[in-house]
């Protein structure tokens, strides 16, 4: 079981309210679209299953998709024991952004998180600390959305 | 310069302008603030290491602001970091120098336009007495910076201009 379409296959048995949809890849990596209340859950499944053991978030990524109105989180997992690599998609509408935090799972995912906040505006329900950790606290808006407008001036000096 | 490779008539006395004197030992030790704000610092660090050897014009780097002569801001100075280096600044005792290390902190460098982030010069939160160009400077260029403070600090003088005037 070293293939994503397998794994997907496994996890699709495993999880069938989850929406999981398979997505093939015409260079790089496949990856799974998971329905986002699902991800720690299945986050979870992933690291403790016996046959898997994703013990390792290698990266997780904020995105913006401005033409769907989404934003998206991607996780990049690694089983150190069997060497496998999965990466694994959610979706959320830019207007409600909410996404299970996974740091719970892999403490990788505490300053990843952190930093989806900050530039993204993505939250993760019950991450300990979800603070910016990049731009200053009082900082408006969310740099990389694609609809981003820098402020003027940020305490008196201008930024422009 | 130079007074101290003289002999002179007698002993324990050298007579020198007082101005001479308070800028010779002003220039000829010009103790840095020990901090760097990106890039530039590794630079600044190769400058301080023993092939170029700053410590050789009593240049020396001060963990502490109120120990500092000279503040090289070497690095991206962030909207968040402006805050911080304006304080810096304001906890240095005086006379106080500032060299702007870098196209970044000159004027904001590769960010100057679309970097939300950053300050487009330094010389916005604090006065500069000398810029260096670079990104980053090699050491030569900082060493030439220090060169250029010194000789600034050799043409400081106690009078007030404006009793000079009249």
């Amino acid at each position: 079981m070293t293939k994503t379409e397998e794994i997907f296959e496994y996890l699709k048995w495993r999880f069938e309210d989850a929406n999981l949809v398979y997505h093939p890849a015409n260079s790089g990596q496949p990856w799974i679209i998971i329905s986002a209340p699902f991800i720690r859950e299945i986050s979870h499944f992933l690291r403790d299953d016996m046959e898997l053991r994703f013990d390792s978030l290698m990266c997780l990524s904020g995105v913006h998709y401005p033409s769907e109105e989404m934003l998206g989180v991607t996780y990049h997992i690694h089983s150190t024991r069997y060497g496998y690599n999965l990466v694994l998609k959610v979706a959320v509408n830019v207007n409600d952004p909410l996404v299970p935090s996974v740091e719970s799972i892999w403490k990788t995912a505490d300053w990843h998180e952190r930093e989806a906040w900050d530039m993204l505006g993505i939250k993760f329900e019950g991450h300990p600390n979800l603070t910016r950790i990049l731009c200053p606290d009082d900082w408006e808006g969310f740099p990389l959305r694609k609809d981003y407008v820098q402020q003027d001036t940020y305490l008196g000096l201008e930024t422009k | 310069m130079g007074f101290l490779d003289k002999k002179y008539h007698d002993d324990n006395i050298i007579i020198v302008s007082l101005e001479n004197a308070l800028n010779w030992a002003r220039q000829s030790s010009l103790w840095y603030m020990q901090f760097g704000l990106a890039c530039c610092a590794i630079e600044m660090m190769a400058t301080a290491a023993s092939r170029y050897d700053l410590d050789r014009l009593g240049i020396i780097p001060r963990s502490s602001p109120r120990q500092a002569d000279v503040m090289i801001v070497a690095g991206t100075v962030t909207m968040k970091m402006a805050s911080r280096i304006k304080r810096l600044y304001n906890q240095m005792s005086e006379p106080r120098y500032v060299i702007s290390m870098g196209s970044c902190s000159n004027c904001g460098g590769p960010y100057w336009e679309h970097g939300y982030h950053v300050l487009k010069g330094v010389d916005k939160i604090v006065p500069v007495d000398v810029y260096i160009p670079g990104c980053p400077p090699r050491p030569e260029a900082l060493l030439e910076g220090f060169l250029k403070l010194q000789a600034k600090i050799t043409n400081e003088t106690l009078v007030d201009s404006e009793i000079e005037q009249k």
